[in-house]
């Protein structure tokens, strides 16, 4: 066990794949002598060598796609992307080529590339510094996507993102980059694409994951002085979404409540309301009801604290599946 | 003649103020920063200063300008008001776009200041379709508009640069194409990044004609501009313009830049061309100590004023959060934070 933050425990998670896997190796831009903008690869390339740690121009869509091409000759490619703004460049090479190819060469290739964003706002910036476009990919079958919110997920989970044979992108909470958290690095956590119930509760399911989980554990406690006992689940993937452990714990409490940072309209928060309506029907107390950003750019700095998501939008929403 | 040198020589002053007017903006947009009331990413001119008063001198009102987030030079010499842009950089509902658009993405229509690109490379496709656009209006001539889209040496990497020239070339698009060759994308060398590092040449794949000049030296720049703007207008014709300049602080205002070696920061001080101006203008005559002070001081008011006026205005509220999403009323648009709906039991 030891202490990190959410950003050492990546740079740990990547150190040891490096160490582990001699296919595997990080291409980005600025990752290798500057460390990357969020240091985030810090200490690798000098470890590595500059063939495993790669800086590389300024060129998303030539980085993705050239890892793809090097995926599909066996090796591991862990790609950076420095902000979730940057990747659209790429997104041709990712919804076209990546997400695809294992179905169109009917299984036989494959292209375990690794994306890792950086997502997320509550940072001080604008638009493409902050945004949390998860939806627009989860929505291209072929990808998975999967996000951790604490330390010793972020080690484990960046492992075995590289581990898994379908590609991967690994949106990181960079508003939680100094979040500090212990990390066991002997025993992985299980399975990445399973959901975890980060605290129990009877009255309330409320789902969320990355950066709003120590919001929703927060509005928790808050709930649980006014009586209302809330469960809190991680989603950890949000593609696939572990269903399963959702319907449980909804058959449980009857109230459904999901929050991301992402735009309510077309997001996953939709998605999760609609399955668990349809799997939890007779179980229902309430709608489900879903806490998010708005239909609009992501604002400037001195408002997204109305745009963002807290403690006290979630309790109303909690409050209004109450009300019912 | 004589007349004509003093006439030289008061643009050459002129020059001198504009380029101390964004060195002292930038380095209070730096301070500003470093107090907190500037947010997000900043990204300065510093180093700069004599590609973008040359660029800008060579401009016309009439002609549009696009650039990437390193812009607020650009915006000054554009006319846009200082105030207004250091408003724009407190996000300031006092700021050019209401505080919306931040440091990085400054607009002014009037001004035909089509915007600061926050994304690298993401104002290259739209200013070469301003361009095509004006191939739908008026004909070639010395009086026709034309577009400037600025850029960093970095991204001429990216592939909507090399589209969007293929494009200029075949369509045969009144734009010039600048390069600000400070010699870093970031942390990244020319060299390391780029498989034709001398980059002017790079429009010989498009058969666009590219010119190198010194970025330090406000004279040249503007005349290598002018050329290749004048070729704009008269033939319609893609420029491609590379400055070389170099960038005297971190790619941003965080960044500390400990990957330059004290060789390279050394190089970049000794050409920095705001002293090196000044020192020309006393070193021949043209001003004295006492002028080039009085200059000084008097940006130091201008720029002063812009940060009380920055300072002074109010944040931006949370109920003008949804104004623009839309340039159209859109049915179910938000128009109030959903925790102000109150619940309807059936
Ligand atoms: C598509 C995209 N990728 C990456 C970035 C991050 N980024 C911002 S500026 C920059 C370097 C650009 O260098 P250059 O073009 O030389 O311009 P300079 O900053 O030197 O003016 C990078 C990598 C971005 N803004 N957009
Ligand atoms: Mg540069």
């Amino acid at each position: 066990m030891s202490t990190m933050t959410i950003a050492k425990a990546i740079n740990e998670g990547l150190r040891a794949t490096l160490r582990n896997d001699p296919k595997s190796f990080l291409m980005g831009e600025d990752i290798g002598s500057l460390g990357g903008v969020y240091r985030v690869t810090e200490g690798l390339k000098a470890e590595f060598g500059a063939h495993r740690v790669m800086d590389t121009p300024l060129a998303e869509s030539g980085i993705i796609g050239t890892a793809i091409g090097m995926a599909l000759r066996g090796h591991r490619p862990i790609c950076e992307i420095q902000f979730d703004g940057f990747v659209f460049p790429a997104f041709n090479q990712i919804t076209t080529q990546l997400a695809k190819i294992h179905t169109r060469s009917d299984g036989q290739l494959s292209a375990p590339v690794v994306i890792r964003i950086p997502y997320g706002g509550g940072i001080g910036s604008i638009e493409h510094h902050s945004e949390s476009p998860e939806a627009l990919f989860a929505h291209t079958p072929g990808l998975r996507i999967i996000t951790p919110s604490n330390a010793n997920d972020a080690y484990w989970m960046i492992q075995q993102a590289v581990e898994c044979k379908d590609p991967v992108i690994f949106f990181e909470p960079k508003r939680r980059y100094w979040l500090k958290g212990e990390v066991d690095t002997e025993n992985a956590p299980g399975d990445p694409f399973k959901a975890h119930v980060v605290r129990e509760g009877t009255d309330a399911t409320l789902v969320v994951y990355g950066p709003l989980v120590p919001v929703a554990l927060a509005a928790a406690n808050a709930a649980a002085e006014d009586g209302h006992s809330v469960e809190v689940i991680d989603l950890r993937s949000i593609s696939p979404i572990d269903f399963d452990a959702l319907e449980t714990s909804v058959n449980k409490t009857g109230r459904l409540v999901v929050a991301h940072e992402a735009p309510t309209f077309g997001g996953i928060g939709g998605e999760i309301a609609s399955r668990i309506s349809e799997r939890c029907f007779y179980s229902l107390e309430a709608p489900a009801i879903r806490v998010g950003g708005f239909h609009m750019p992501y604002p400037v700095a001195r408002v997204e604290e109305h745009y963002l998501p807290d403690i006290d939008r979630m309790l109303e929403a909690l409050d209004r599946a109450f009300a019912y | 003649m004589k007349q004509s040198r003093t006439a030289e020589a008061d643009q050459l002053v002129e020059f001198y103020r504009r380029m101390v007017l964004i060195r002292k903006f930038e380095l209070s947009a730096d301070q500003m920063y470093k107090r907190a009331k500037v947010g997000g990413y900043c990204h300065l001119n510093l180093g700069e200063e004599a590609s973008v008063v040359g660029l800008m001198d060579a401009l016309r009102p009439t002609d549009y300008l696009f650039t990437n987030y390193r812009d607020h030079g650009y915006a000054l010499m554009r006319g846009m008001d200082t105030g207004k842009v250091m408003a724009e950089l407190f996000g300031k509902s006092t700021g050019v776009s209401k505080g919306r658009g931040g440091s990085m993405h400054l607009f002014d229509t009037e001004k035909r200041m089509l915007g600061g690109y926050g994304i690298v490379g993401g104002q290259i496709p739209p200013a070469t379709g301003a361009a095509l656009a004006l191939t739908y209006r008026g004909a070639p001539g010395p009086d026709a508009e034309a577009v400037m889209c600025q850029m960093g040496d970095g991204t001429t990497n990216i592939g909507a640069f090399h589209e969007s020239l293929n494009l200029a070339a075949v369509w045969s698009l009144p734009i010039v194409y600048v390069v600000i060759n400070n010699r870093l994308g970031m942390g990244t060398t020319v060299e390391m990044a780029a498989g034709e590092p001398e980059l002017y040449k790079r429009g010989a794949s498009y058969r666009i004609p590219g010119v190198r000049a010194d970025g330090g030296d406000v004279l040249a720049v503007r005349q290598a501009a002018t050329e290749a703007l004048d070729q704009a207008r008269t033939e319609r014709r893609p420029a491609l313009l590379e400055l070389m300049s170099y960038r005297l602080r971190g790619h941003s205002v965080v960044d500390p830049a400990r990957y330059r070696s004290a060789a390279d920061v050394e190089t970049a001080q000794k050409a920095d061309p705001v002293p090196a101006l000044r020192a020309q203008l006393i070193a021949d005559g043209t001003l004295t100590e006492k002028q080039a002070a009085a200059i000084e001081t008097k940006v130091d008011g201008e720029v002063a004023a812009a940060v009380a006026f920055a300072d002074a205005g109010p944040d931006p509220t949370p109920d003008q959060l949804f104004d623009y999403a839309y340039a159209t009323p859109v049915p179910n648009a938000p128009t109030a934070l959903p925790g102000e709906r109150m619940v309807v039991l059936p």
